[in-house]
């Protein structure tokens, strides 16, 4: 009992400036949530054949209805119905890929193999073609799967590209440097949506008459080349990271410039740069939302086109608090797997030096 | 050696691209489908329903043009566009033929690099307001917040009403429809404009309660939408051009999808041309000689796509009715 | 050394040959598409109106170039309030986080998390949705304040000489913030704002313990131990990457196009429409935000040199 009370002692009521904010919140809280928890919980409706049982509410309560009697679409986007489960099985083994991949015990060379298996797999599962699967186009894919796609091998395809920016940026030769240096603050000067506009408008005109490449890729590279500038920058500060000595030592065995960097520098300085190259990822899974610009049909676009349909228009809150809670699922579970990472490898003797970078 | 791989890259596109170069009909044969720019989303006109199916008028023009190129309408695949896109992406290549609900102008017709192929829906710009302001004419809009989407017509026209009245407003820009009629009802807005079908349409299924809202006598526009193909290639151009007239044709022939089988009993010799029994209009337009009978079988007359998009969202015919019925649609003759 | 030399011709003229490459389809391709090209529609008549205006006169009888001005304007308006309440909505959070109080901290920490693992895009429609939904029409107009009145048009407040007053449709005199940009502004504001708590958080623990000791020694109290001893100090960790969010945000503020704020992607996306010249309209969009960024990285260089240890400079 005197615990608890030196506890609230302690932690609440320290000083005037302190009881007086922990009764502003609990005051905050009081008047606050019950209204809230009202509209959210006991007077939402979650079943219902049509949407007038919601607008019988006048909003006194949330109208989840539009979330379960939509969320296959949402989810799913225009792949044919029959199908769904396809892009269910792709994206539930897309996200077992990344859990496996987060475990450090899986750091291991086979780990790629079993990447390229897998996402060998979910191309399979989503194009067909094979095996008595119909063929699906990939204009038609869309919902939580293009999302997830979208990220995977935005990161996937941005990271090669950005440890050779990284590494070209601190080359000694300077035309190396200057594209280098040029092409990382052009990119991280200009906001994402003008390069998804350049890739959906500006990048048919810049091919050959009749060469067209599908809008889904397009914008897929555009996201990949945006990633890549960010992702250069915190590459180069692992690199900065590694002590000279290390440089110094392996340019003593004799090793050449790829072998150096290879096998002595960049194991290390990417060690570094994990915690800060999975918030950078947190970023771009965040910024694949951007393509509702565009129009593509990404789970943000499916979220909107089904509050199109006539009946359930006006249903706007409750939808987009719903995709929060997703893009929340998903980043907040990397994030805190970045932090415990963060803590793991100081614990391990990494330097502190990248904390919040 | 280095410097090679990238001319050789670049030699290997152009090749790529020199064997694309063919008429828009050849390569839609050879790729065995129809890639058809639509909206992200417009009820009535194009709009994936809950099973993920395109489903409106002029995704019904695409499925004719693959009725009639590979006599099964399910050959099309649907390229969702926003209206900054939809240009670009027909001049590139990237989309066969743009359905997406769009105003036939001479600026767009020439400066754009695109053809207007006829129209598939008139309509004409108009003002909707809420009863309780008050509001008998466009006249008295004086000072209003008016809510419009950017980029279109609807916009420009706005503008040049207010101008040309000596009166001043307040635009609420929102691309979206969805968003941009929730704007309105929600009182964001004292005045929505567009389409004077779209706000019936939007009146009947959007408002809590269609009585509250009043639709002004003033139509300041004319807006005939229709769909679009690339400049210069003719051929392709004639069929978009003749599978829409097809199915305007056919229902004043009185050919539905439930009566086009009973056809060849006929002895109208037009109806005999249309089925593709007699004279060759297909071969001419170099596409199979059933076309005309593919398109009203597999997806009805226009009348019956009308009845089928539109009319759900509580659309009248009005002048998109035959000109034997008082309407202005008039197909050329099939002969 | 003659590696290097070959290596780096070879990139140069690969370069060289890609952006040739695609120079001459993109200039074939508009030729025979028969796309205008060139900036000469910039003095052409915009023909469309603009609800917002900052600085210029503007109407729809002006020039296309007038129109984007207009809209970088309103880029700008946008983006200075939003750094400067994004500062001190992130400072004060940053400081929440550290306070003794449990229930502050946490519930700081709970914000954090919570904005930083939401998609901007997101939160700006849930915003707009709220500001549009929520508040009455101008005729039902709250009047917290005298002479303030809050409705969906926005707030409408007075100004020395006028005040806002129902007329016709809508408030006239005074001065009002339109919903679009409220929506925005608190979007931008409450979203930036949880970075920038990271920043000075991590920048505050990054001035080592004994500083607070030695402030405390001195006979500080707590406040004035942060004000005069710890967040000079702290300043130094904080500046570069807060650059980077001022600068982030400037950029974000580009999504205003997907609630109908004018700014300047808007105006540029709208001309495009109307004039089909998007290489023109995004070379505009990207030159002009490259400049404010160059500009903004510039200025806090040069701030940032001000602030660092007279001994550490190199």
């Amino acid at each position: 009992m005197s615990t608890a009370a030196s506890w609230l002692r302690r932690n609440l009521f320290s000083s005037w400036a302190s009881a007086l904010a922990t009764l502003t919140i609990l005051y905050l809280a009081w008047a606050l949530l019950p209204p809230f928890l009202e509209w959210a919980l006991v007077k939402a409706i979650w079943w219902a054949q049509d949407s007038k049982a919601c607008r019988d509410l006048q909003g006194a309560g949330a109208c989840w209805a539009f979330i379960t009697e939509k969320h296959r679409f949402i989810i799913f986007g225009t792949y044919p119905y029959e199908q769904h489960w396809r892009p269910g099985v792709a994206s539930a083994l897309l996200i077992a890929l990344w859990c496996v991949s987060v475990l450090r015990t899986f750091w291991r060379w086979w780990l790629s193999l079993v990447w390229v298996a897998g996402l060998a797999l979910i191309a399979m599962l989503m194009w067909g073609g094979v095996l008595g699967l119909t063929y699906v186009e990939n204009e038609r894919w869309g919902g939580l799967i293009l999302t997830l796609l979208l990220a995977t091998f935005g990161s996937a395809f941005a990271f090669p590209l950005a440890v050779l920016l990284a590494l070209g940026r601190r080359s000694r030769l300077p035309a190396v440097r200057a594209v280098c240096v040029g092409y990382i603050e052009l990119v991280r000067g200009v906001p994402l949506i003008s390069l998804l506009f350049m890739a959906s408008v500006m990048l048919p005109l810049f091919l050959p008459e009749g060469l067209t490449i599908d809008k889904l890729l397009r914008a897929q590279i555009a996201l990949i080349l945006f990633a890549a500038a960010y992702l250069a920058e915190v590459v180069r500060g692992g690199l900065q990271a590694v002590s000279h000595h290390q440089y110094e030592a392996a340019e003593a065995l004799g090793l050449g410039y790829w072998k150096r960097t290879l096998f002595v520098i960049l194991p290390q300085a990417l060690r570094y740069a994990i915690a800060p190259l999975v918030n950078t990822f947190i970023g771009l899974f965040k910024d694949t939302s951007l393509v509702v610009i565009i129009g593509l049909f990404d789970l943000l676009t499916s979220l909107k086109v089904s509050l199109q349909e006539p009946a359930w228009t006006g249903f706007g809150v409750e939808a987009y608090l719903f995709a929060a809670a997703v893009y929340f699922l998903f980043c907040w579970a990397m994030s805190v797997y970045s932090q415990g990472l963060e803590r793991d490898l100081a614990r391990d003797g990494a330097p502190r030096l990248l904390r919040g970078a | 050696m280095k410097r090679l791989i990238p001319l050789a890259a670049g030699a290997a596109l152009l090749c790529a691209g020199t064997a694309f170069a063919q008429g828009t009909l050849e390569a839609v044969q050879k790729k065995g489908f129809v890639q058809c720019g639509v909206s992200t989303g417009l009820a009535g006109f194009s709009q994936p329903d809950s099973k993920g199916v395109w489903k409106g008028l002029d995704v019904d023009v695409c499925r004719a043009i693959a009725a009639a190129v590979f006599g099964d309408a399910t050959k099309v695949r649907y390229t969702p566009l926003t209206a900054q896109q939809r240009f670009t992406a027909l001049q590139s290549g990237e989309v066969d033929l743009l359905a997406r609900n769009t105003t036939w102008t001479v600026t767009r017709d020439t400066s754009l690099g695109l053809n207007f192929v006829g129209v598939n829906f008139y309509d004409g710009q108009g003002f909707m307001v809420p009863k309780k302001l008050n509001v008998k004419s466009a006249k008295q809009l004086k000072g209003a917040t008016v809510c419009v989407q950017p980029g279109t017509t609807t916009e420009l026209n706005l503008s040049d009403y207010f101008r040309a009245n000596g009166m001043t407003f307040k635009p609420v820009v929102i691309e979206k429809l969805e968003e941009v009629t929730n704007a309105y009802f929600s009182g964001r807005c004292d005045v929505f404009t567009t389409d004077v079908s779209g706000l019936v349409s939007v009146r009947g299924s959007r408002a809590p309660n269609p009585n509250d809202h009043v639709i002004l006598p003033e139509v300041i526009s004319k807006e005939p939408l229709g769909p679009a193909v690339r400049h210069g290639d003719d051929k392709w151009f004639d069929i978009v051009k003749w599978s829409m007239y097809a199915m305007i044709e056919a229902e004043e022939m009185g050919l539905s999808s439930k009566t086009i089988d009973q056809a060849g009993s006929s002895k109208d010799p037009a109806v005999q041309r249309f089925i593709g029994a007699s004279g060759d209009i297909g071969k001419m337009l170099g596409v199979d000689n059933k076309w005309a009978a593919n398109i009203v079988r597999q997806i009805g007359n226009y009348g019956e796509s009308f009845e089928a998009n539109l009319k759900p969202l509580g659309f009248e015919r009005g002048l998109n009715q035959l000109w034997t019925k008082g309407g202005i649609l008039y197909s050329p003759p099939l002969r | 050394m003659r590696r290097g030399l070959v290596l780096q011709v070879a990139l140069v003229a690969a370069l060289a040959a890609i952006v040739g490459f695609l120079a001459w389809n993109t200039a074939h391709n508009l030729e025979s598409r028969r796309i205008a090209s060139g900036f000469a529609f910039l003095w052409r008549e915009a023909g469309f109106e603009i609800g917002e205006r900052t600085l210029f006169a503007y109407s729809a009888a002006d020039s296309y170039f007038r129109a984007l001005a207009v809209g970088l304007a309103n880029t700008f308006r946008v983006a200075a309030i939003g750094i400067l309440l994004a500062t001190v909505l992130g400072t004060l959070l940053g400081l929440a986080r550290l306070a003794p109080n449990w229930l502050l901290a946490k519930l700081a920490s709970a914000y954090v998390e919570v904005m930083r693992n939401v998609p901007l895009l997101v939160q700006l429609f849930f915003w707009y949705a709220i500001i549009s939904e929520v508040l009455p029409g101008p005729r039902e107009a709250l009047n917290p304040l005298p002479g303030v009145f809050l409705s969906n048009r926005g707030i409408a407040f007075p100004l020395p000489g006028s005040s806002p007053e129902l007329s016709g449709f809508n408030f006239t005199g005074g001065a009002s913030l339109s919903p679009e940009f409220a929506a925005l502004l608190v979007g931008l504001v409450t979203y930036t704002a949880a970075f920038i708590a990271e920043i000075v958080r991590a920048g505050i623990l990054s001035v080592p313990r004994g500083q607070f000791e030695a402030a405390e020694s001195l006979g500080l109290g707590r406040r004035d131990a942060m004000r005069q001893v710890i967040l000079p100090q702290a300043l130094r960790m904080i500046v570069p990457p807060l650059t980077s969010q001022y600068l982030n945000l400037t950029k974000n503020s580009s999504l205003a196009v997907a609630i109908g704020y004018p700014d300047l992607v808007s105006i540029a996306n709208t001309t495009i429409n109307q004039t089909g010249q998007a290489i023109e309209g995004i070379a505009i969009i990207m030159a002009v935000y490259l400049t404010i960024s160059l500009s903004i990285s510039a200025f806090m260089n040069w701030y940032n040199r001000g602030v660092a240890l007279k001994g550490l400079r190199r």
